[in-house]
């Protein structure tokens, strides 16, 4: 078996990485937010603490699995499968580095997209089946939130697609090379995406669905166990796939000095990007639900047309 | 009603009150240390000065002592003045001056009424940096404790022991600031009601001696509205408990029972609650020992004694309803009264005379309002002590004319005593020896019992002809004197009991009645005292041809094979050669009682009964005036209410049902009963305060886990402090508080008016129903004269012993005495006894102390039978008495209280 | 729209800075059982009762501190030696419910119950929290070294009789006139 796109070894490698860092950052996010706030955060388990994702997985797991008698337990189970395997197949059209890849789609952006979309069933489906007034309140809120920032979002990536023409992410890195980063020339379509992709992952400071203070924990106010795991693994996949995602659109994927090999730099930026998310949390509070909803329609939604549209003028006019 | 303005609004006011009394009954906060609201003003305290305008115009005002000003019409008033307030403030911070720093270490903190009005006047800080004044204290009996330099001398104490209830040995010494209040040497307080000084003191100088061996905190008291068990006149009581034993008692108002005042001995005399000799397990008698009984067997011996051929003996100092389960137990024809047949004459006569139109039975604040009173033949300070505190208000009502006739108002206590000086309404007092009364009495006669029932008899003809005709000749001038004040007075009373058998009942009744003939057909005022608290209740229940003799001959007979005896101790009701050979004869002799007794010896199966304070119980005090009793706490052990041994009622509430509809008489009983549920959501009345304490750690030495709270399912309270206070329905509250109001003054917040009615209040429920009228009572024959050395016997009662309960509690047996024969100093002299000695009297051959009294008649012996050796059913109208070997008796007669011991050698 | 960007670089911005460059602060964080902090003495741990400078009881059994535990935790009960002093007869602290909050050392008039910097007080059995008399009198007088309350008292104890206390001037004698 070779190491090549869409390869059984690829896959699998891809898969376990993934998953292994989305935990990892459990801990990663622990230890950044203590540093900045002036603590030290887990560093008991193992080395540096870094075995308290192992012990936060034992807990986790051995937990009880209670699903409330009052819930609809099918849509309850469901719920938290739908998040992970639509993260996780976003995953799949994410190019890594030359020949790093799980499938070389030429809708690769318009998959993510869409796999985006089918995330807010999943909060849906939890905040509805938990039978809770604060898991509705929080998938209310979720599914507002995610719809809205999609159209900011994919409004943001057509800057990029319409510069390299096309919708293949492996396309849109191998055209950077060629053009330079498009973080340059699409300055404002990455800092839209960046919010955008904040609000998408209901990351802080836009974790308005899970609002602690006011609605408990949201739609996951009723699980535990290995369900809430899903969520909360869901959430950092979310995290990792964000910033890939921006790696790949605006800062040139696994391009780099040659010194190094691509999936190096590729991981290099994704990191840079994922400790940018956990410096959000602790340094941004959270808005209103009605300020992030004004400041998506009010401003980012004319901020993006205004982008695509100046984009498309220079485009048309260069060539 | 007067209409007079205080800070801008307007009150409608009685003109007959001062101010201050108007101000509490507005419900505002003014403070003052030495009016009471019985006792009147005196204006010396000077803390409740507000201002007084002339008009709407005047702005500058002038300072008045609200307790010394009339309500007058139009008047114009602040309390929020700034000169106002603080004159106040600096009359309290000069009274503070020498007060010590002792707070924490006084058994008033918490609910003193200096600590409240400090706070209400703002002082706070003590700027006076001379030394404090100090004094010495003094040893003032078992009953109080002393510690005079928290005086503030408000002077309430003395004006309340000397001038309200007539005692004479405290008093108020030295001068300026060096006033003290005392005894002029150290000693027992003699007033048989010094318990109120606790009350009435506004500070820490006169406090309770026995709370304090054993002290909590008010808020730390669980209370409930309880009835005093004490005597028949039926006084509310506030019991409290703390970790499981009872505390302390202290009084609870009824505007018409008792008001703000108890007796020493429904005071002091609770403790037997938790003596070592309470029953608390129910045990059967195997080769005279004790053995515990299993709850399947309690339940055979309940069924064995369900059968024929089982008789009940009830008892007046339990419940109507332990009485009523017992009754419906054995059936009406087997249920016997649990009195002396002497004491079932007598009921029979009051029970008749209670239903009769011609007489009314006063509650004790309507006593105080008789203006000619005759007492015949009872001594009533020691039978039934809260009214003879009454009557000694009764005699004021004169003094309280003469200041209507010259305009003073009758608030204005120091005024109309000058005026009235020894001007009293007529009091006689007809009795076999000098009693506590006499020093307020017009007139009286010391005489043999025989003479004062034909005295009795004589007054009643010389008020109306009609009445049988009798003469007693060397008394008749004082019977026509008695006679012609009892013709002219407003509203005569005439007091009479069941002391001393029932002629002297029957006397009573034909001079009420003559006067009922003479007047306009008016109810005339008979107060006849019965000895127990449920006397009436067990005289209701019982048949009247079921006495206690019957019983006991059934028993020796064989004609009853078992007897079930309730709470009652048959040896202080019958001779004790017919009682052992009752129970000697009994197959079976099961005994339900809440003390060890001589009749519990005798017991086959005994099965323990709870305390007044353990459960909820109604009683009927002498005037037919039934009271509901609270429980205050749980009993730690197995004891139980009565009737819930015998009986299958699942719940008090209807066996009082029950008793309402079967047994005669009983009708009104339910009105007492709080109702279905008065309160929202089903909330309880909590028994604790707002502010309890140490609840997660009270039993955590136990076990740290803390059990569930106990449930009370019978009744509207909780044994929780959760719930809707009390203060929403005073009727239902037994430890009154107030916002700003953390002594027992703040009665004044829960009253229609000062001394008026408690608001929603409940003053119990008159089961009476006055519907026959009855006849004259023939004047008996001559009873047999005395020969030889025989003397006439009066039976004699004393507060602190008499009754069986109390004389078991700790504070109590430090005043008793042992049983004693009060004789005059000829009858002594002549049978070579002298003061001290111990001599025995036949019939019995008990031993008894010879006590030489002066005011007794020659020829009367006056005899006490003590707290457990003699029974007065021993006795029929004639003794002799000789001096005895035996030279000491255990406590003596050393503690004995009357004017006229002979104290000199004869 | 131009002070909203201004606003996002000179607020968003700058807070994002501000605690980025914590990184290089050191951190608080006191590694507990490996070391122990510096307790301060009013600190409000392990209550204590504690004794006058004569060595005798503080606490008179006024129950001021139990009536001010807002989760009731104190209970004792008042007792009397022969000469007249107050001291409790049992005084039991249920620590499992207590909160440290202090006010019974607010509350109490004698300096008597005090809290200690002392915080290491779990156990293994909750029983075993509820602390009596002899668990918590200490020999010493705390935080607070010369208060005696009954020096200042008016109340008579065995050896100080009327009179003695501070500030107060010597019986009067009552069958006197002279001012």
């Amino acid at each position: 078996m070779t190491f090549e796109v869409g390869s059984g070894l690829s896959i699998g490698v891809i898969l376990a990485t993934v998953i292994v860092v989305a935990a990892m950052l459990i801990w990663v996010e622990r230890r950044l937010l203590s540093f900045w706030q002036e603590r030290l955060g887990p560093n008991r388990v193992g080395p540096f603490g870094l075995l308290q994702v192992v012990a936060d997985m034992i807990k986790i797991f051995t937990k009880e699995d209670w699903v409330p008698p009052f819930a609809d337990k099918f849509s309850f189970v469901l719920a938290p499968a739908i998040i992970m395997t639509v993260i996780l197949l976003s995953f799949s059209v994410i190019p890594f580095a030359p020949g790093v890849g799980v499938v070389d789609s030429n809708i690769g952006v318009l998959f993510v997209l869409a796999m985006a979309s089918l995330g807010a069933y999943s909060v849906m489906l939890a905040g509805l089946s938990s039978d809770n007034k604060y898991a509705l309140l929080g998938s209310l809120r979720a599914a507002a939130q995610m719809i809205s920032y999609e159209v900011f979002m994919g409004i943001s990536i057509l800057g990029v697609v319409a510069l390299s023409g096309s919708f293949n992410l492996r396309e849109i890195v191998l055209a950077q090379e060629e053009n330079g980063w498009y973080i340059f020339p699409q300055f404002i379509g990455f800092v839209i995406f960046l919010i955008a992709g904040v609000a998408e992952s209901h990351r802080l400071p836009f974790d308005i669905p899970e609002a602690e203070q006011e609605i408990c924990a949201g739609y996951h106010t009723e699980y535990s166990g290995m369900k809430f795991g899903m969520f909360f693994v869901g959430e950092y996949l979310g995290l990792v796939l964000i910033s890939s995602l921006i790696t790949v659109l605006f800062f040139g994927g696994w391009l780099g000095p040659s010194f190094l090999p691509g999936i190096f730099w590729f991981a290099l930026k994704s990191f840079v990007f994922i400790a940018f998310f956990i410096l959000l949390r602790a340094a941004i509070p959270r808005p209103r639900y009605d300020q992030l909803m004004t400041y998506g329609w009010l401003f980012l939604l004319p901020v993006s047309l205004l982008n695509l549209l100046i984009t498309g003028v220079i485009i048309l006019s260069t060539s | 009603m007067a209409k007079i303005v205080i800070d801008g609004v307007e009150y409608e006011v009685n003109p007959d009150n001062n101010l201050l009394q108007e101000c509490l009954s507005q419900g505002l906060d003014l403070p003052y240390f030495c009016w009471h609201p019985s006792m009147g003003s005196v204006g010396a305290c000077r803390q409740c000065a507000v201002k007084q305008y002339r008009d709407e115009d005047d702005k500058e005002g002038m300072l008045v002592m609200a307790c010394m000003t009339p309500a007058s019409d139009g008047a114009i008033i602040s309390l929020e003045d700034e000169q106002a307030k603080s004159f106040r403030s600096d009359v309290i911070e000069s009274l503070m001056i020498s007060h010590p720093h002792d707070c924490p270490v006084c058994e008033e903190g918490g609910e003193c009424h200096l600590q409240d009005m400090t706070q209400m006047s703002g002082h706070n800080y003590r700027r006076y940096d001379k030394k404090k004044r100090t004094h010495r204290n003094q040893y003032l009996g078992p009953f109080i404790n002393h510690e005079m330099n928290r005086c503030i001398t408000c002077y309430r104490c003395v004006r309340y022991y000397d001038d309200y209830a007539g005692g004479t040995d405290l008093s108020a010494q030295a001068s300026h600031h060096h006033v003290y209040f005392g005894r002029h040497e150290e000693g027992v307080l003699e007033s048989e009601f010094s318990g109120n000084l606790v009350e009435v003191c506004p500070t820490g100088v006169f406090t309770d001696k026995a709370f304090s061996q054993h002290y909590s905190r008010k808020w730390d008291l669980q209370t409930a509205p309880s009835v005093c068990v004490g005597c028949s006149v039926g006084c509310n009581t506030a019991p409290g408990e703390r970790y499981g034993t009872l505390r302390r008692i202290v009084n609870r108002y009824n505007s018409e029972v008792n008001g703000y005042f108890l007796c020493d001995r429904g005071r002091f005399g609770f403790d037997y609650v938790n003596s070592r000799e309470r029953l608390l397990e129910p045990v059967k008698r195997v080769d005279n020992t004790g053995e515990l009984l299993a709850d399947d067997e309690i339940k055979a011996v309940i069924k064995e004694f369900s059968r024929e051929g089982t008789i009940g003996i009830g008892s007046p100092r339990a419940s109507n309803e332990s009485n009523f389960a017992l009754k419906t137990m054995v059936g009406d024809e087997n249920f016997f009264a649990g009195y002396s047949d002497s004491e079932s004459e007598s009921m029979a006569a009051v029970l008749t005379l209670a239903s009769d139109k011609a007489f009314h039975s006063p509650s004790v604040r309507k006593i105080e309002e008789a203006d000619a009173v005759l007492i015949l033949g009872e001594d009533v300070t020691n039978v039934a002590p809260r009214i003879a505190l009454a009557l000694r208000q009764s005699v004021r009502n004169k003094a309280m004319d003469l200041a209507s006739e010259s305009r003073i108002p009758q608030w204005q206590d120091a005024a109309v005593r000058e005026l009235a000086q020894h001007e009293r309404s007529p009091l006689s007092i007809l009795s076999p020896a000098v009693s506590r009364l006499d020093d307020i009495a017009a007139d009286r006669v010391i005489e043999s019992l025989p003479a004062l029932v034909a005295m009795g008899h004589q007054i009643a003809n010389k008020i109306s002809g009609s009445a049988p005709a009798a003469t007693s000749p060397e008394h008749d001038a004082v019977a026509e004197k008695i006679a012609a004040q009892l013709k002219g007075a407003k509203r005569p009373l005439i007091v009479a009991g069941s002391s001393n058998g029932s002629e002297l009942i029957k006397a009573a009744a034909n001079i009420a009645r003559a006067l009922h003939e003479d007047g306009e057909d008016a109810a005339i005022d008979l107060c006849l005292l019965v000895p127990e608290v449920n006397s009436i209740g067990m005289g209701l229940m019982a048949a009247e041809e079921n006495s206690l003799g019957v019983a006991l001959d059934k028993l020796s007979s064989g004609a009853a094979k078992r007897v079930i005896v309730l709470e009652n101790d048959l040896y202080r009701r019958a001779a004790k050669s017919q009682v052992d050979s009752a129970l000697d004869k009994a197959e079976k002799v099961l005994v339900l009682d809440q003390v060890t007794t001589a009749t519990t010896a005798k017991a086959d199966v005994i099965l323990p009964v709870t305390a007044f304070s353990e459960h909820e119980a109604t009683y009927i005090n002498y005037e037919g005036r039934a009271q509901l009793s609270f429980q205050v706490h749980q009993c730690q052990k197995m004891a139980q209410p009565a009737w819930r041994w015998i009986s299958d009622a699942a719940h008090i509430d209807d066996l009082v049902e029950r008793c309402c509809s079967e047994a005669p008489g009983f009708a009104k009983l339910r009105d007492v009963l709080p109702g279905e549920n008065p309160f929202i959501a089903g909330m309880k009345v909590p028994r604790q305060s707002h502010r309890y304490s140490g609840r997660t750690a009270m039993i955590a030495n136990v076990n740290v886990h803390e059990p569930k709270q106990m449930e009370d399912k019978e009744s509207i309270m909780s044994f929780s402090m959760e719930g809707i206070s009390a203060q929403k329905d005073p009727s239902i509250m037994a430890s009154p508080w107030a916002p700003k109001w953390n002594s027992n003054q703040s009665i004044s917040k829960f009253q229609d008016e000062v001394n008026g009615e408690l608001k929603q209040g409940h003053v119990g429920s008159l089961l009476f129903e006055k519907t026959a009228s009855g006849s004259y009572f023939d004047v008996p024959a001559v009873a047999a004269q005395p020969s030889g050395k025989q003397l006439h016997l009066a039976l004699s009662y004393q507060i602190f012993g008499s009754d069986e309960l109390s004389a078991r509690a700790e504070p109590i047996r430090e005043r008793m005495t042992d049983a004693y024969v009060g004789i005059c100093p000829e009858d002594a002299q002549s049978r070579g006894l002298a003061q001290g000695d111990v001599a025995t009297i036949t019939p019995t051959g008990a031993p008894v102390v010879v006590c030489i009294r002066t005011g007794v008649k020659p020829g009367t012996a006056l005899l006490y039978c003590g707290d457990a050796n003699i029974s007065p059913a021993e006795f029929t109208g004639l003794l002799e008495i000789e001096k005895s070997a035996a030279q000491a008796t255990s406590r003596g007669i050393s503690s004995l209280i009357v004017s006229d011991f002979q104290e000199e050698e004869i | 729209m131009l002070t909203l960007i201004k606003d996002t670089l000179t607020s968003q911005v700058v807070t994002l800075w501000r605690v980025f460059s914590h990184l290089w602060v050191k951190a608080d964080t006191v590694e507990y059982p490996d070391e122990m902090p510096y307790m301060f003495p009013r600190w409000r741990g392990r209550i204590i009762l504690s004794r006058d400078p004569d060595g005798e009881e503080r606490c008179v059994a006024c129950n001021l501190c139990a009536v001010a535990c807002p989760v009731d935790c104190i209970a004792l009960q008042k007792t009397e030696d022969d000469e007249g002093r107050w001291y409790p007869e049992f005084f039991r602290i249920n620590f499992s419910r207590c909160i440290m909050c202090g006010f019974c050392e607010e509350a109490c008039p004698t300096n008597a119950i005090q809290l200690t910097p002392d915080f290491e007080m779990a156990e293994y059995e909750r029983q075993d929290m509820v602390w009596e008399k002899e668990d918590l009198l200490i020999d010493g007088t705390g935080k607070y070294h010369d208060y005696n309350f009954y020096r200042v008292a008016g109340k008579k104890i065995g050896g100080k009789d009327k009179g003695e206390a501070r500030n107060e001037a010597v019986p009067v004698n009552v069958r006197s006139l002279l001012p």
